[in-house]
């Protein structure tokens, strides 16, 4: 069967499927996110306006083991993003920055779980070793 | 309105090389007056972009990892940190500037997605409305904040009243 495929591995074209799509796919999903709990962010600590002890129920929420995971989660999203805009960043600002973009993916990738592993390592030694 | 370029037309044919001038206004894709918002708004995805991760790294930071992390949020945490004008700045500019961002996002999110006009409209209506709520809020909590909350008699609010309000009312 010939290739006619534009990539050597015949797989797609050079974005749909590849390291660029799915960095974009990454970056929105993420975004959306983080979007939304911004919203309940702002709303629960304007708490502190309602009265000291609104503001440390709803906050006491957050101690919840089931939320320690859950802002594992959120400060992945947020790491992520983070990374990978600064990437964009690159892409658009850099001169070799199309040249490389996938490999400043995989730095993106290989830096989130550095950054990931120690956070969540610390987070949970504060959350076990803590009341 | 058309754009010119002196230069793409070549004498010795007497044609125009594409995209030279003279394109009927319907088939620009932007429209001329309009036309530098989107490009006002990408910037300021990258400017605001490179600020929040400092932003908000610093705020994960001092709120999660150092300390007691997780624990030593409440009341007290907060008004401690708000008593530094510094800190209201940090998070002022950090909820002006991630509701913008994230709004911004989301509108692209639903140009994306939504097709049908009267759909994005909606959509977009209740984006701003919700966007313009959460930054006036946030906004008008971090300048009102009182943090040393006394009772009818005027004595400090025992238990949620941070350490620094005892210097100042005694």
């Amino acid at each position: 069967m010939t290739q006619t495929k534009s990539t050597p591995g015949g797989r797609g074209t050079l974005y749909k499927g590849r390291e660029g799509m799915w960095s974009w796919v990454g970056h929105r999903i993420t975004g959306v996110g983080i979007f939304f709990f911004l919203l309940v962010h702002v709303l629960d600590t304007s708490l502190v306006r309602v009265s000291p002890e609104a503001y440390n129920a709803v906050i006491g929420a957050y101690k919840h083991p089931i939320m320690i995971f859950g802002e594992i989660g959120l400060v992945g999203a947020i790491v992520f993003h983070a990374f990978n805009g600064l990437r964009i960043i690159l892409v658009d600002f850099w001169k070799q920055g199309t040249r490389y973009h996938k490999h400043m993916l995989y730095a993106v990738l290989i830096l989130w779980f550095v950054t990931m592993a120690a956070f969540s390592a610390r987070h949970l030694m504060i959350f076990f070793g803590g009341e | 309105m058309t754009t010119t370029n002196s230069d793409a037309v070549l004498p010795s044919q007497g044609i125009e090389a594409p995209r030279s001038g003279r394109i009927d206004p319907k088939y620009l894709r932007s429209n001329p007056s309009t036309g530098s918002f989107e490009m006002v708004a990408w910037v300021f995805m990258r400017v605001s972009g490179a600020a929040l991760v400092v932003l908000i790294f610093v705020h994960l930071w001092t709120n999660l990892m150092v300390g007691d992390g997780i624990h030593q949020i409440d009341f007290a945490f907060v008004a401690g940190k708000w008593a530094n004008p510094v800190w209201q700045f940090w998070d002022l500019t950090m909820l002006w500037l991630a509701m913008l961002h994230g709004t911004n996002g989301m509108r692209t999110i639903i140009n994306d997605y939504a097709e049908k006009d009267s759909t994005r409209l909606w959509l977009k209506s209740m984006l701003y409305v919700a966007s313009a709520v959460i930054i006036i809020l946030g906004t008008m909590v971090i300048f009102t904040f009182e943090p040393c909350l006394t009772d009818d008699a005027g004595n400090l609010l025992e238990g949620v009243a941070p350490q620094f309000c005892h210097g100042v009312t005694n």
